[in-house]
């Protein structure tokens, strides 16, 4: 009994921190955070660098061109008669 | 020969013909390991249609992953030429072997598996930073807990530059931004991570817990030299 309610020390706590946030716990309710302010800091900063990572590089539109580009060289490698032609390729429409 | 580049078999439950193109936006599931949405009927048939030979099915899955897949390459390598390059290289790849796809994984999730692949491939032919997935999936017993101490008047306060952590991450070595970047930017699980790279969800865990410490670590030495300016 003693030893579970011994305060658990920073590299303790920090040990088990990638599973207890993996793992969707409510770290920030964890008694040693209650009251270790080093670890309070270190697990704020942690959640505010994943909140500002789902505002970095927006999701981006390749170039029109890129499809062209990666039709031809399917064409090329399937040669004339279409390797695995069983539908023709020559109209496909351009996807949007 | 064998490809190092082909997408095993992977070992999660089957979810036949799961496809969530990037016209779907993944939802952000805060905690847990919940399936992903429940898969399109329709979205099944292009698949399936592509996987027999009909070229207008594959150019409708390109337009439904092109731009998570572009994205990715782009977060990966930050340049547009090489990003173009590696999506294309990519969606040849899913040509090649979509006929293999069996639906043991959500097709996203082996369509990711395969640019990240690609990418991988690149990164190592150019002999950059070969610290990449290697390297992030072995445990670094030097960069413990104990590294991630610090005075908490240094905290980072709630507030990021977004420069600043776009630059920190592209400095990330290559393992640990691909987890970062799949996690946190793109909002995979880390049950689709460990999919995806082969590793253990422990290990998915952990080594994003590292990149995010290594984040910080650049971010609150960005603050430090901001402040003595």
């Amino acid at each position: 009994m003693r030893e579970k309610n011994r305060m658990m020390s920073c590299e303790e706590f920090q040990a088990q921190l990638p599973e207890l946030i993996g793992s969707g716990e409510n770290a920030a309710e964890h008694e040693h955070i209650k009251t270790c302010d080093l670890c309070r800091a270190l697990l704020a900063d942690l959640e505010t660098i994943a909140e500002a990572a789902r505002q970095l590089f927006p999701v981006v539109e390749p170039p029109d061109n890129l499809w062209d580009q990666i039709e031809s060289r399917i064409k090329n490698e399937e040669g004339p008669d279409g390797a695995r032609g069983r539908v023709p390729s020559g109209a496909v429409p351009h996807p949007q | 020969m064998s490809d190092s580049s082909a997408p095993t078999q992977l070992s999660s439950p089957v979810r036949t013909g799961h496809i969530d193109g990037d016209d779907a936006p993944r939802p952000r599931r805060p905690a847990g390991f919940a399936p992903a949405a429940s898969p399109d009927p329709s979205e099944a048939q292009v698949l399936a249609r592509a996987q027999a030979g009909d070229h207008h099915a594959f150019a409708q899955l390109y337009s439904l992953h092109k731009r998570r897949i572009y994205s990715l390459c782009l977060r990966m390598v930050g340049n547009i030429a090489e990003a173009e390059d590696l999506t294309q290289e990519a969606f040849l790849q899913l040509h090649r072997k979509i006929g293999t796809f069996r639906g043991d994984s959500a097709f996203s999730t082996w369509l990711h598996r395969l640019a990240i692949n690609v990418v991988l491939m690149q990164l190592r032919k150019k002999g950059l930073s070969l610290i990449s997935l290697d390297e992030a999936m072995e445990p670094a017993p030097e960069e413990g807990p104990g590294r991630s101490f610090g005075a908490p008047d240094l905290t980072l306060a709630g507030a990021i530059d977004r420069l600043a952590l776009e630059r920190a991450v592209a400095d990330l070595p290559a393992g640990y931004r691909l987890i970062f970047i799949l996690h946190d930017v793109e909002g995979f699980e880390h049950n689709e991570i460990a999919a995806m790279l082969d590793c253990s969800i422990g290990n998915s865990k952990s080594q994003l817990h590292k990149a995010r410490l290594k984040l910080r670590e650049a971010l609150r030495a960005h603050s430090q030299q901001e402040a003595r300016l």
